[in-house]
């Protein structure tokens, strides 16, 4: 069997493995449906009234506005949940047989890249569904719908190889805050509520360069059908995924020496 | 322990109370996180949701002043998680199994347990009272007011501890105390925490914001931060809070005869 084979072939089995735990386990799946879906509900139900605020220019209504939060927000979650899983396979053993059986340790990180990326899909779909129970208004194109979608995969597939890294290093569940709380910082230090322009104080001038303020406005620009900030959202994204393949790599290296 | 069970109840009371504190005093994740994440949060919202002071209504020029209540609100569920959370470990652990085998009385128990929530509500109410002031909020009703406050504060987070306690008690694992953090959240997040009632556009918000007894405790932190003296908004903070600290009190009396029973 050649390389590339043992890979696709490892990797589709961990895949597999994640998504058949989730979805047969509705206790691991709910937390990643019901924690976007309540921010939505909570942001977009609590606080539309900032809409009506001066200068306040989003053309499709605060629950479009904060869809778009929600989508980015679901997607880095997913990707949280899947390296809790990561983690508690190496806590419960499972990881160590795992490493054991494997030809091919690369195809281990991708397979749970793959999953948490199907469950992203899961996710956003779900919460796509009570936006439009919601009332939300779309402007974008099937495209730019298109475009949200591979955006928030992205992102799901870059917050999976930052907690894998984290996961494949400390082996213990009790990692869970230390993979959470950088992706939490960076999405709420980012225009979560009003637009760039209406952020006030030190969080604006951290949020001017944050990647995630690029995420939200391309996620939000997608929406719209106002396409924007495409390029550096892509751009960032390119490297930020670069730089957790290495981190994630690094993690799996840890793991290997601890045996 | 054994000079713990033969000795007066204020004694038992003293060295479980202790016991608490310690416990807290020594995990520093314990103490940091509760205490630092409602304050990160607190510096977010305010730069996030500046721009809703701009709203004709709105009831202060400053969102900090409007927001300085929601970090005294989530610093209440910290406390009540991490005592829950403490309370299991004991009935896991078997700590509470030995304590039954002694004469100490139940309700030194529950208070020595609750003085490590208290303890928790102390340190945080004036911390975020402090910084708060440090950032530039204004208290309407003066120091007489910032004392009331801190009195509030703690009062609602020992309401909150109750409730975790009582959650511990009944269900006995940590996990189950965890469970109830997203309830917890929840009634924050529908409630008047981030947004005065009477500005929320959607009705069905509104509503279940009316309904939510936390909207009425975190108005009335609220007005003695930006309106002054009003002795409604107080009432009814404090009043709600009584209720709960009984309700959950006797649930937890309740519970902690069960449980020992069956030990």
């Amino acid at each position: 069997m050649s390389a590339l084979r043992r890979t696709r072939s490892v990797a589709l089995a961990v895949a597999w493995r994640g998504l058949h735990n989730a979805f047969k386990n509705p206790a691991f799946l709910l937390p990643s449906v019901l924690f976007p879906l309540f921010f939505f509900i909570a942001f977009a139900g609590g606080l539309s009234s900032v809409q009506n605020a001066p200068d306040f220019d989003y053309r499709s209504g605060y629950t479009s506005f904060q869809f778009a939060f929600v989508c980015v927000q679901a997607a880095a979650f997913g990707g949280v949940f899947t390296g809790f899983a990561i983690a508690a396979d190496f806590e419960f053993g499972f990881a160590r047989r795992l490493l054991l059986a494997a030809p091919n340790h690369g195809g281990i990180i991708i397979g749970y890249v793959i999953s948490a990326m199907v469950r992203a899909v899961f996710v956003l779909s779900v919460v796509f569904m009570a936006g439009l129970i919601a009332g939300m208004r779309i402007d974008g194109s099937l495209g730019d719908l298109a475009a949200l979608l591979t955006l928030a995969i992205c992102v799901s597939a870059v917050s999976t190889l930052w907690a894998a890294g984290i996961a494949m290093r400390l082996r213990t569940m009790q990692a869970g805050p230390v993979m959470q709380m950088p992706i939490f910082i960076l999405l709420f230090l980012a225009p979560v509520y009003v637009p760039l322009n209406l952020v006030a104080g030190w969080v604006h001038d951290v949020a001017r360069f944050n990647p995630a303020t690029a995420f939200l406005e391309a996620a939000r620009g997608f929406v719209s059908g106002e396409p924007t900030k495409v390029g550096i959202t892509a751009a960032c994204l390119a490297g930020m995924f670069a730089l957790t393949v290495l981190w994630a790599r690094g993690g799996m290296s840890s793991a290997e020496r601890a045996g | 322990m054994t000079g713990l069970a033969h000795s007066g109840m204020p004694t038992q009371v003293g060295l479980l109370a202790g016991r608490a504190i310690r416990r807290i005093v020594r995990q520093p994740a314990q103490l940091v996180f509760p205490v630092a994440f409602p304050l990160i949060l607190l510096g977010v919202n305010t730069s996030g949701l500046d721009a809703a002071t701009r709203l004709p209504g709105f009831p202060t020029a400053s969102y900090l002043d409007f927001a300085l209540a929601i970090p005294f609100m989530q610093g209440a569920l910290f406390a009540a998680l991490n005592g829950g959370q403490d309370l299991a470990r004991d009935i896991q652990d078997g700590f509470l199994d030995r304590l039954a085998m002694t004469p100490m009385s139940g309700a030194a128990l529950l208070a020595g347990q609750l003085g490590g929530a208290l303890f928790m509500g102390v340190i945080s109410a004036v911390l975020y009272l402090a910084v708060g002031v440090a950032f530039g909020a204004g208290i309407a009703s003066g120091i007489g007011g910032a004392l009331v406050l801190i009195v509030l504060a703690i009062t609602i987070s020992f309401a909150f501890a109750c409730f975790g306690t009582f959650v511990a008690l009944r269900a006995g694992t940590g996990e189950a105390v965890q469970g109830f953090f997203p309830l917890f959240f929840v009634l924050l997040f529908l409630s008047s925490a981030f947004f005065p009632r009477d500005l929320i556009e959607q009705d069905w918000f509104r509503v279940i914001a009316t309904y939510n007894p936390v909207s009425y405790m975190v108005e009335g932190i609220r007005s003695l931060v930006i309106t002054g003296w009003d002795a409604q908004a107080l009432a009814q903070a404090f009043g709600l809070s009584a209720i709960a600290i009984v309700a959950f009190l006797a649930l937890s009396a309740r519970a902690l005869r069960t449980r020992l029973v069956r030990t």
